[in-house]
């Protein structure tokens, strides 16, 4: 694991790029055919100038000769141009696409804390634009460089092959060009990282203040929220003022120095032309060369900054991808289960600060337990525990006789059915929500499961019906918990959780479904976290926990005997003190 | 696009100077093919050196001194497009807070979030090009082909007929990559969105053990992405070939028929070579047409979505200010109706009631019965048919800031800053001192600030994600107290709470000296309210104390019986 970290990021991503490597390779040769093609036309260009010299005096064959070469390099340039650019998509957007799979496949194999405890925007940015980042500006760009490094070398041997006394007048101005390119690439990086900084305060701000602008309309905190945007704004005014001005010098300054380069080819090379030692032809050739020679430096050190950038995305991508597994520690599945779930001696917390210690219970199965309590009792945890969401730090959870961690962490899973307080539903259809326990359901089945979740009538009244595609925002959350009811109805699981299950729903409607859940928990080890008294009263067991422990447990009939208990109390207050 | 031009306010000037700076470039540069012309016809042929120097010379002054007018035109250019960005993300902003929920429900905030950064910037860099490029793309161009006619008239048709097939190549590109750019769009759109339910869903998705088929739907999703962008790099990788190849065929042509000119003497060699100049001059230039056209149109969607909200205005006229009537009750309602659109039903329908100040009215009913509904009616966050009437004068009478003082509504759900617990509390009154949050958080029972050592100080992150639910409950409800409002209004807000802790609430909140309106599901928190509203599906089957509604209301008798209530 260790010397994985320690891989640099360059070889990591490398190892994506592998199965298509080939292409990329294929890709390089190309645009060095490329490159070379074009870096010839110049040549073949002065050439052809030569041959015409004055009135009377051009040779025609010669010429004729001259434009069928530029021809096929032009044919070569397009051709290999084009394939090498095609090459090079193929690479990039594999490589994107196989990066994402990974690191979406990383989301569901890592621990559920990890999720619980990163922001999901930081997810997705990760999966889409850190992703997008890393094939732009690693791939596209480490071929932009590289095509960018050749033409410089290309140019300079074609300069020598052609003259050395004015190739020596153009290199002489190189280092003036990387030093140019150089400033203003490290200008351009400082001031757009400090913009960039700015740009994600305002978006915080804009992203906290509206998406909370209910509450500043319904406090009058417009104004002060405008002053705080304003600060904010005129700060980015100035960054941004700077780094745009910046970074739009990049082509008057190589402008300028080609301008430079070509007024110094032509005059070295106009007297080299007097004293007979260059062609016109040639000339005119060399004054192509300075007319682009500046131009890859720009590229190269453009390329350079941009990796900077890039290689802080892909670090965050890989950041995900060397999150640890969630791990396996058994291999087991459960079959024909009863239903006895005895929690032996367990320990849990989230931090460092102990929440559950020494945590027992013992429940036959079959047994209807609720569990009741304080905010911040532990409620949640106990679900999140018999899930497997989390692990226990010590102690055994042990359904029929068999510690959960035997099991495969699917097949634990699926001993229970749940049904949380957060209502999760996809944009799909009623049917593909509802299905989603059992996808192979049949239309029957669906609408019945529907139907004991007094879901279907709603439903059935879509435009579509079972097809219609749902929208998540545009269902009340009490709709929502029907069909996440209904879900559970079609998987009829070997134990339940239910986790405030109903708290959206009103009671009228609670009721009708009440007879379907009891219903479905005959027979089943069903775990109830409720608010309302009337679902706790039915239960076979009622735990109370306050801080991470059972205080009391028992019937209700038991709880509410014991004078001056916590259970008696909460049951009391429930009901107004009638 | 346009529409937005009125934000360069205060920068006309410098927008306006700069492209006359960019042009003075664009004409130093075109005169160089022909200085290197009379190098290579008068220096080379008459082989006069100084004249050669003198020329050379001529050309790097005419280079620096291009520079510097390049350099003062993208100064004023930066300056101008950032003040206009500057401008609009303010009037924007300023723009969106004067929305009402009516408008804001429309838009949603990621939508609006977007269009202040990344749909300004697109515009503020559109700004940018057209100052610095617009003179200069086209006038390198035209003055090209005009240079090449005055050369050589015959000849510049060349010129004529590859700018027209360059124009015609960028505009097929074009016209055929931007569906599969859009298409683009919308499949990393799906990625988004695929990524973000399987976040947000990641405990059911474990659940049910679905994690290969979330994988396969993302998997399909990503592959159809990249086949969309490697079929769309198939065309756009066409562009520069294509236009390199049409250039050099024209230079090709040129020396063809310049030969023949040169050959009858209508044409010099260094003519020639000025010729081959200008065309890669060109090359050049329409390059940075073919990236302005791209960005224009990526910047003419942003333009018109950020339109689209200030042509969006309030639908709610603000009241001139309204006096209080002597002896009115605090709150009134008479045959109040509203409905959210103009093609729905109604969602409340006839609701009259009153409220004196220092009572208390609950209200109860079922999912959807309309409670959320008929409280936000009463801020004004929606205008309604029928009367509503605080201190005896109808709420649309009354400034915003008027009601802002007035009530206090406190949400369902939570919605607190990023900054101190003291911070949040001075949301609610700003100028809050400490005995005043001590106060009011006490009345909302949320002495857990006062447990931890940080107290007041104790950091909330966005949205109070490091606070449990009651914790954020208990705080909104104390922010809203420490208004000392007139009309406070809990809807169904302590619904995260215990049953000891909200009777302490309940009890603390009716000492309030405010007229109090409380929703919730719950008959145990309302049963001791003066008067109770039981809605059904928008409309009110009963109005009175809970003894009254017992004998009178079936379905008040029905919920009490259920939710285990006694006589």
């Amino acid at each position: 694991m260790s010397d994985r970290r320690k891989k640099s990021t360059t070889l990591r991503l490398l190892a994506f790029i592998r199965p298509n490597l080939p292409f990329l390779v294929l890709a390089l040769l190309m645009s060095v055919v490329q490159i070379v093609a074009t870096l010839f036309a110049p040549v073949v260009v002065g050439d052809a100038i030569d041959y015409i010299v004055g009135v009377g005096d051009v040779d025609f064959g010669r010429i004729f000769f001259y434009i069928m070469i530029l021809l096929g390099l032009i044919a070569a340039a397009v051709l290999f141009q084009w394939l090498a650019t095609l090459c090079t998509n193929r690479v990039a957007y594999r490589t994107v696409r196989d990066l994402r799979a990974a690191a979406f496949k990383k989301i569901n194999s890592v621990p559920l804390k990890y999720i619980d405890a990163h922001s999901h925007g930081d997810i997705i940015s990760r999966v889409s634009t850190d992703i997008d980042l890393v094939s732009d500006g690693l791939i596209q760009g480490f071929t932009q460089m590289f095509s960018g490094i050749v033409t410089i070398a290309g140019t300079i041997c074609f300069m020598f092959a052609l003259n050395w006394k004015v190739s020596l007048v153009v290199i002489l101005v190189t280092p003036l060009s990387l030093f140019v390119a150089y400033f203003i690439a490290r200008g351009c990086h400082n001031k757009f990282r400090d913009q960039a900084i700015k740009r994600g305060e305002m978006t915080g701000l804009t992203e906290e203040m509206l998406s909370g602008q209910r509450t500043v309309k319904a406090y009058g905190y417009e104004k002060r929220a405008e002053a705080r945007f304003e600060e904010i704004n005129l700060d980015l005014k100035k960054i941004g003022t700077k780094a745009m001005f910046y970074s739009s010098m990049t082509n008057p300054s190589t402008r300028v120095l080609n301008g430079i380069v070509y007024a110094a080819v032509a005059i070295m090379g106009a007297v080299l032309c007097v004293k007979g030692s260059l062609t016109v032809g040639q000339l005119s050739c060399f004054l192509s060369y300075a007319n682009q020679y500046t131009k890859p430096f720009n590229e190269v050190t453009g390329v350079v900054a941009e990796l900077q950038a890039t290689f802080a995305s892909a670090k965050r991508v890989f950041e995900l991808l060397d999150e640890q597994d969630e791990k396996e520690t058994g291999d087991k599945t459960p079959s024909a289960v009863r239903g006895d779930v005895d929690i032996d001696k367990v320990a849990f917390s989230y931090t460092e600060t102990p929440l559950i210690e020494n945590f027992n219970l013992s429940v036959p199965a079959g047994s209807r337990v609720a569990i009741v309590g304080p905010t911040g009792c532990g409620k949640t945890t106990l679900i999140n525990l018999l899930m497997r969401f989390y692990d226990v730090r010590s102690g055994s959870i042990r359904v029929d006789g068999t510690d959960l961690t035997e099991y495969t962490r699917a097949s634990s899973r699926e001993l229970f059915g749940m049904v949380l307080q957060d209502s999760w539903l996809f944009d799909g259809t009623f049917r593909e929500n509802i299905a989603y326990s059992r996808p192979e359901a049949s239309d029957e089945e669906i609408a019945a499961a529907a139907k004991k979740a007094h879901i279907h009538g709603f439903i059935s009244r879509q435009v579509n019906g079972y097809d219609t595609v749902l929208d998540p925002d545009a269902l009340s959350a009490g709709q929502k918990q029907l069909i996440c009811i209904a879900r559970l109805m079609l998987a009829s699981p070997p134990m339940l959780i239910l986790d405030e299950a109903t708290s959206s729903i009103d009671t009228r409607t609670e009721i009708r479904i009440q007879q379907a859940f009891a219903e479905l928990m005959k027979g089943r080890t069903s775990f109830i976290v409720a608010h309302r008294l009337s679902t706790i009263r039915e239960a076979d067991v009622i735990l109370v926990m306050r801080d991470g422990n059972v205080i009391e447990q028992g019937s209700h009939e038991q709880l509410m005997s014991i004078e001056g208990g916590f259970y008696r109390n909460l049951y009391t207050l429930g009901m107004g003190g009638a | 696009m346009f529409k937005l031009i009125r934000f360069l306010k205060g920068y006309y000037l410098p927008s306006a100077v700069a492209p006359v700076f960019k042009f003075m470039e664009a004409l130093f540069e075109l005169i160089i093919p022909i200085v290197v012309a009379r190098i290579i016809d008068v220096g080379i042929a008459g082989e006069d050196t100084g004249y050669i120097y003198r020329m050379g010379a001529l050309m790097i002054g005419l280079g620096i001194t291009g520079f510097l007018c390049s350099t003062v035109c993208q100064y004023l250019a930066a300056r101008s497009s950032l003040g206009y960005g500057t401008n609009l993300r303010r009037a924007l902003y300023a723009h969106i807070n004067t929305f009402s929920y009516a408008e804001l429900d429309r838009f949603g905030p990621a939508s609006l979030v977007t269009r202040l950064s990344n749909d300004i910037n697109q515009t503020q860099m559109a700004v940018a090009m057209f100052i610095r490029l617009v003179m200069r793309a086209p006038f390198i161009t035209i003055g090209s082909i005009v240079m090449a006619m005055m050369i050589d008239l015959r000849l510049s048709l060349v010129f004529l007929g590859g700018g027209v097939v360059i124009a015609v190549i960028l505009f097929a590109v074009m016209r055929s990559s931007v569906p599969y750019y859009i298409k683009a769009q919308k499949g990393l759109d799906k990625i988004t969105r695929l990524t973000q339910e399987n976040l947000s869903g990641a405990r059911v998705v474990k659940a049910f053990a679905k994690e290969k088929e979330e994988e396969n739907d993302f998997n399909e999703a990503a592959d159809d992405l990249a086949r969309i962008n490697i079929r769309v790099g198939r065309i756009a990788g066409l562009l520069n070939p294509l236009t390199y190849a049409v250039v050099n065929l024209s230079v090709a042509l040129i020396i063809w028929l310049g030969g023949k000119r040169v050959y009858y003497g209508g044409l010099t060699q260094g003519e020639i070579i000025a010729l081959v100049n200008y065309l890669n001059q060109i090359l050049l230039a329409l390059v940075v047409i073919a990236n302005l056209i791209v960005i224009f149109t990526k910047a003419s969607a942003s333009a018109a979505r950020i339109n689209e909200i200030f042509d969006v205005t309030s639908s709610m006229k603000e009241g001139e200010g309204a006096q209080p009537v002597e002896g009115a009750p605090a709150l009134e309602f008479r045959n109040v109706s509203f409905k959210y659109g103009t093609d729905v039903g109604y969602s409340l329908e006839n609701i009259s009631f009153t409220l004196e100040a220092g009572q208390t009215l609950g209200i109860i009913g079922g999912t959807g019965s309309g409670k959320s509904t008929l409280v936000n009616l009463i801020p004004r966050y929606y205008d309604a048919e029928g009367d509503i009437l605080i201190d005896g004068a109808p709420v649309a009478e009354y400034t915003f800031a008027q009601l802002m003082d007035k009530i206090a509504l406190v949400a369902q759900t939570a919605h607190l800053f990023s900054g101190t617990i003291r911070d949040n509390l001075r949301f609610g009154k700003p100028d809050a001192d400490e005995e005043e949050m001590r106060a009011a958080l006490r009345v909302a029972q949320a002495d857990f600030v006062f447990a931890s050592d940080e107290g007041l100080d104790r950091v909330v992150q966005a949205k109070g994600r490091n606070l449990s639910g009651g914790q954020k409950q208990r705080l909104s409800i104390a922010r809203a107290v420490i208004k000392n409002p007139e009309i406070l209004i809990l809807d169904d807000s302590a619904s995260a709470l215990d049953f000891a802790t909200e009777a302490r609430l309940r009890a603390a909140v009716s000492k309030l000296s405010a007229a109090k309106v409380v929703v919730s599901q719950r008959i145990g928190t309302i049963r001791s309210a003066d008067r109770i509203l039981v809605l059904d599906e928008g409309r009110a089957v009963g109005y009175g104390t809970h003894d009254e509604l017992l004998r009178d209301c079936p379905l008040y008798a029905e919920l009490n019986a259920l939710q285990g209530g006694a006589k």
